[in-house]
């Protein structure tokens, strides 16, 4: 049934409210699916008599006229959102069997709209990494190859597994997040959409935090129009969770297919980096174009402390992570090594149950708040983000949102980046900024590299202007028509 | 600076200075980042949320009610609110603490710099200043007997909302130490932000003790330079007057004789062991702690209104210091009566229902020597006396209209502690009426006198010798008849003045 | 070089996690390393700025004191390593 699998969330989603087929035989076409692409590594827990089960229910609603608005469709969940009584490991060893005695609200809106559950989906271990190489059930291998070649090429990351499984049609769309870049890089190196909506759109209850301040729940998705379908579900005011926007959450649809006429579109100067590829530079220039046809008016701004945001990032999010992952101590849930004394236990636990990255940052979190560094480090840093939002909010007077790349490369190749850690960092260049100051920004397909691999192009909007951005967006992927699939090798 | 504050030591004279952290639990129904219950005697990890127990992706939601207690008490310690305040992690690990952080409030706590006057038994005064009032989330308990091999967590308390209250080092001994303790207690009983049980540790202090010497104190107040002082331990969780002096006169004589055998004070937590009445470190010294203290990400700056801030000062009670001043004004009451009666076993408000028509004097009498002490001698608080304030307004009525003497009043009182009715009751049941009637009194004091011819002579002789007589009535009329009738009928048949 | 192995080691303690004594000098050049890169915030301006600690404009919601969670022990113990009669059964804790 692959006819089933290649169709966008919307077709499907038609597809079942006409009753050209039924959940039951979409979401079986998936699981048929995810089972074939057990080489992408894309899925570390499959959950076909769950999906089966929620499909036969999604049915059974579409039957009896009372479907929701994302009633059948199979989706894929990154495992760092805690499913009820469905393993949530984060991807690491130190969550080891954990089982949520709870739902998170994200996946409990998209359930209670209907939505389907195929499994989970892998990641970097807490979201940590640009590659998905961190994972404890090892690297997802990006679906496309580069022409003519062989080589097992990263995904990115974190959510390395979500763009994978859109981009090999083995889910109608994923659910991901993103704490710099983590939903836009892999949806740019996938060919597939990602939007990481402004802070405090989706709620955090429920998901495995990695930096509290800069998490951000959202969609990959295979379209524009299924991202936003996604995200109005996913997204809402949720009371459980302090940061949560009391906000209404529009049709994010209805923005998608609006005319872009008139909107001012800001071309940062310092998004051009030095040994960008000019393929990159080219699609840039490209998309500039097409807004511009569309009716655009393209401006130049200035973003003078986006060179300073990674640095900036990789003091706030490990020093949030330091702290946020303290609860993994074995006492109360997950691994628990043994020791001479508690300390021991403690520092067992926690050296075997990490991996290398997740301990480095932990180390470093640790050590930018330490007494006597706090200031140097920490505050330092909260002082630069707020530069950082400042231009952005300098920015707004003059544009409506801001075109750039996603990412400085196309996908690499798996182990490549492994021993630098800087080299990996400077993956989430473009994407990390808009993080820190709790931007909505997404990745729009946009072109092929010479090699055949896809290059994603970053819109970024105003706080809580989700809707211009997916006008944007998909005045762009109207104007890219990108269409190119991973050729099936799996 | 007086005599009293300093200790002699070998080498010569010091001083101890001390500040205190209380911690008090608010009386909130739920918890303060949670909707679990807080209470006391549930089962095992019975009132833990999955927030409680840190389970991932859990996040914390503030109490409004605990916001609120944390203003009134800030407003009853007369200490500025902040309107803007910020809650931080407190990070370490410890089997008791889920997050492996407490969230606490760090450099903006909601209540700043306040002040308390605590009164001395001698009745003299003094003023602790308060340094802040934070709120921040209590830890689960750990229990170390049930095995062996493991230690046991139970995370009941895991989250209760707690307000450290932190004082400056303004106190001098153990005895003021306790008496400001007390002194806190009765405010946050009147102002129901805490029910100040002990027992239950819902009231705990930590006591920061430090040595110094002589004259060392009055440099520090005059330039709050905190250089002046010694190196301070601090002894933890001390849960009862008697420890937190118990624990300070250990602490200081144990600091003392560090120092004068030329040793230093490590900076340090102990705990006090009240079985031997020692304190010990707690923590191994390679141990140094370090909180990495920073604002939560999870949790948004606290800002709160003005006009709610008004709202609550409107609506506060008549505080110890105010009420205390007011009992000596509208009753007459000495300062020793209007200070125990405003103290932290609150027995201003008994005292207030049983005083309406009767001798204050005799009330507060009642109140403070036989009530109190038949309460603490069963372990009880005013709020549960088996007596009720009417009985003893009833009592004191008796006394005053001569139905009963003093002295029989206080047998009358102990069958009242025995659960056997109203005073009226028991004086009619037990046949308890004082005689007044002098025919009655006359024919025993004659009997008496004849009987006792030479007793007689010599009360003539020495009139102080009357009142063997007088117990002799007594005795005779089986302690019921009036006192002051057998006195003057004595003196009128022995022809005495 | 501002990170040596003996700032790894105190800080791994203070994180709670082992690092192998040969680990600690490679661990911190490695971290050094990432440190002198951030220290380019130190080309920043940042004086009189205000620390961004959220990203949202917006002050602390608060919730009214009902109990309306709690009373889930089997969930609370559901995952734990170690559980009897409802508690957490941990390593022996010496004080
Ligand atoms: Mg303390
Ligand atoms: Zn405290």
């Amino acid at each position: 049934m692959s006819a089933l699998t290649s169709l966008t969330l919307k077709a499907a989603l038609d597809g079942l409210k006409s009753k050209a087929f039924s959940s039951v035989e979409i979401t079986q076409a998936h699981i048929d699916a995810v089972a074939a692409a057990r080489p992408l590594n894309a899925f570390v827990l499959e959950t076909p008599e769950k999906a089966l089960e929620m499909a036969a229910a999604s049915d059974a609603r579409l039957a009896a006229g009372s479907a929701g608005p994302l009633e059948g469709a199979p989706l894929g969940i990154k495992d760092l959102f805690c499913t009820e009584g469905v393993r949530a490991t984060a991807c690491s060893k130190i969550l080891g069997d954990f089982n949520p005695q709870y739902e998170s609200t994200v996946t409990a809106n998209l359930f209670g709209d209907g939505a389907v559950m195929l499994g989970k989906l892998n990641m970097d271990e807490f979201a940590m990494g640009s590659s998905n190489e961190t994972s404890a059930f090892g690297p997802v291998i990006n679906p496309w190859k580069v022409k003519g070649g062989n080589q097992s090429l990263t995904p990115g990351g974190s959510s390395g597994g979500s763009a994978t499984a859109v981009a090999a049609d083995i889910c109608l769309g994923a659910t991901a997040t993103d704490t710099g870049g983590s939903i836009r890089q892999p949806a740019a190196f996938t060919g597939t959409v990602g939007i990481k909506p402004t802070y405090g759109r989706c709620s955090r209850w429920g998901v495995v935090a990695f930096a509290s301040s800069l998490d951000q729940a959202g969609p990959i998705a295979k379209t524009v129009e299924d991202a936003a379908i996604l995200l109005t579900s996913m997204a809402g005011h949720d009371a459980k969770d302090s940061t949560s926007l009391d906000v209404e959450t529009p049709d994010f649809a209805s923005f998608v297919g609006k005319s872009v006429k008139g909107l001012r579109i800001g071309v940062p100067k310092e998004y051009r980096i030095d040994g960008m590829p000019a393929e990159i530079e080219t699609l840039w220039e490209q998309g500039i174009a097409w807004l511009k046809e569309a009716g655009c008016e393209i401006v130049d701004v200035s973003l003078p402390h986006t060179k300073y945001a990674l640095p900036a990032y990789y003091i706030v999010a490990p020093a949030e992570a330091s702290s946020n992952l303290a609860r993994y101590d074995g006492m109360r849930y997950g691994l628990r090594a043994e020791g001479a004394n508690l300390t021991e236990i403690y520092e067992n636990t926690r050296a075997q149950g990490f991996g290398a990255e997740v301990k480095r940052r932990i180390l470093i979190g640790t050590y930018v708040l330490s007494a006597g560094y706090y200031d140097a480090y920490y505050l330092k840093a909260q002082r630069v983000r707020r530069r950082i939002a400042d231009d952005f909010d300098q920015a707004w007077e003059t544009c409506d949102a801001l075109l750039t790349p996603t990412a400085p490369s196309a996908a690499f190749a798996l182990g490549e980046r492994m021993a630098d850690p800087i080299a990996m960092y400077l993956n989430d260049v473009f994407t990390v900024t808009t993080n820190l100051a709790g931007l909505p920004s997404i990745s729009v397909p946009a072109g092929l590299d010479a090699n055949g691999l896809p290059l994603g192009l970053q819109l970024i909007g105003r706080a809580l202007d989700e809707g211009t951005v997916f006008s944007l967006s998909g005045a762009l992927e109207k104007a890219a028509g990108f269409r190119a699939r991973a050729e099936k090798w799996w | 600076m007086s005599k009293e504050n300093t200790i002699k030591g070998r080498t010569g004279d010091w001083e101890i200075v001390m500040g205190l952290e209380i911690h008090a639990q608010v009386a909130s129904k739920s918890k303060l980042f949670s909707g679990a219950a807080v209470g006391f005697g549930a089962g095992p990890n019975e009132q833990v949320s999955l927030v409680d127990a840190a389970m991932p992706g859990m996040l914390p939601v503030l109490n409004k009610f605990c916001v609120e207690q944390a203003v009134r008490t800030g407003l009853g310690l007369k200490a500025k609110i902040n309107l803007k305040s910020r809650f931080d992690r407190k990070n370490y690990f410890y089997p008791d603490l889920p997050q492996g952080y407490q969230i606490s409030q760090f450099d903006q706590p909601i209540v700043g710099e306040g002040e308390v006057l605590v009164e001395r038994d001698d009745g003299s005064s003094f003023v602790v200043g308060i340094e802040r009032l934070h709120l921040e989330q209590d830890a689960g308990k750990s229990i170390h007997d049930l095995d062996p091999n493991a230690t046991y967590v139970d995370l009941n308390r895991s989250g209760t909302a707690l307000m450290e209250i932190v004082s400056r080092p303004h106190l001098r001994t153990s005895e003021e130490a306790a008496a400001y303790v007390k002194k806190i207690r009765a405010i946050l009983i009147t102002l129901g932000t805490c029910d100040g049980d002990l027992e239950k540790g819902n009231l705990r202090a930590d006591v920061n003790v430090s040595v110094c010497r002589a004259g060392g104190y009055e440099k520090f107040r005059q330039t709050d330079d905190f250089k002046h002082l010694g190196t301070r331990c601090e002894i933890k969780n001390v849960n009862s007057y008697r420890y937190i002096q118990q624990a300070i006169e250990y602490e200081a004589r144990r600091q003392i004789e560090i120092l004068e055998d030329g040793g230093t004070i490590i900076q340090e937590t102990r705990l006090f062991d009240p079985t031997k009445g020692e304190t010990r470190s707690m923590r191994s010294k390679e141990e140094a702690m370090d909180y990495r203290y920073f604002p939560d990400p999870d949790l948004l700056p606290l800002v709160i209104d003005a006009a709610w801030v008004k709202e609550i000062e409107a609506s506060l009670p008549e505080l110890p210091d105010a009420k205390k001043a007011r009992l000596q004004t509208q009753y007459g009451l000495s300062p020793y009566d209007a200070r125990v009666l405003t103290g932290d076993g609150d027995l201003a408000a008994f005292f207030e229902t049983a005083v309406a028509g009767r001798d204050a004097k005799l009330i507060a009498n009642w109140i403070i020597n036989d009530l109190s002490g038949a309460l603490a001698k069963d372990g009880l608080e005013i709020a549960n006396s088996p007596i009720p304030a009417s009985d003893i307004a009833e009592l004191v009525k008796l006394i005053e209209t001569d139905v009963v003497s003093s002295k029989i009043a206080k047998v009358v009182f102990e069958h009242m502690w025995a659960g056997e009715g109203s005073p009226a009751a028991i004086v009619e049941k037990r046949g308890l009426v004082q005689v007044t009637d002098t025919g009655a009194i006359e024919a025993v004091v004659d009997k008496l006198i004849a009987a006792n011819p030479g007793q007689a002579e010599a009360v003539k002789a020495k009139p102080q010798a009357i009142g063997w007589f007088v117990g002799q009535v007594m005795k005779e009329m089986a302690g019921k008849a009036n006192p002051a009738a057998v006195n003057a009928i004595l003196k009128a048949r022995l022809g005495v003045e | 070089m501002a990170v040596d192995a003996a700032t790894v080691r105190k800080v791994a303690l203070l994180a709670r996690i082992a690092i192998p004594e040969e680990s600690l000098e490679p661990m911190a050049r490695e971290i050094d390393g990432i440190m002198s890169w951030i220290d380019q915030l130190n080309e920043v301006d940042t004086d009189g700025v205000e620390p961004m600690t959220s990203a949202v404009a917006m002050t602390l919601p608060l919730r009214e004191d009902v109990v309306t969670d709690g009373a889930v022990v089997e969930k609370v113990v559901a995952n734990a390593p170690k559980t009897i009669d409802g508690f957490f059964v941990v390593p022996k804790v010496v004080e």
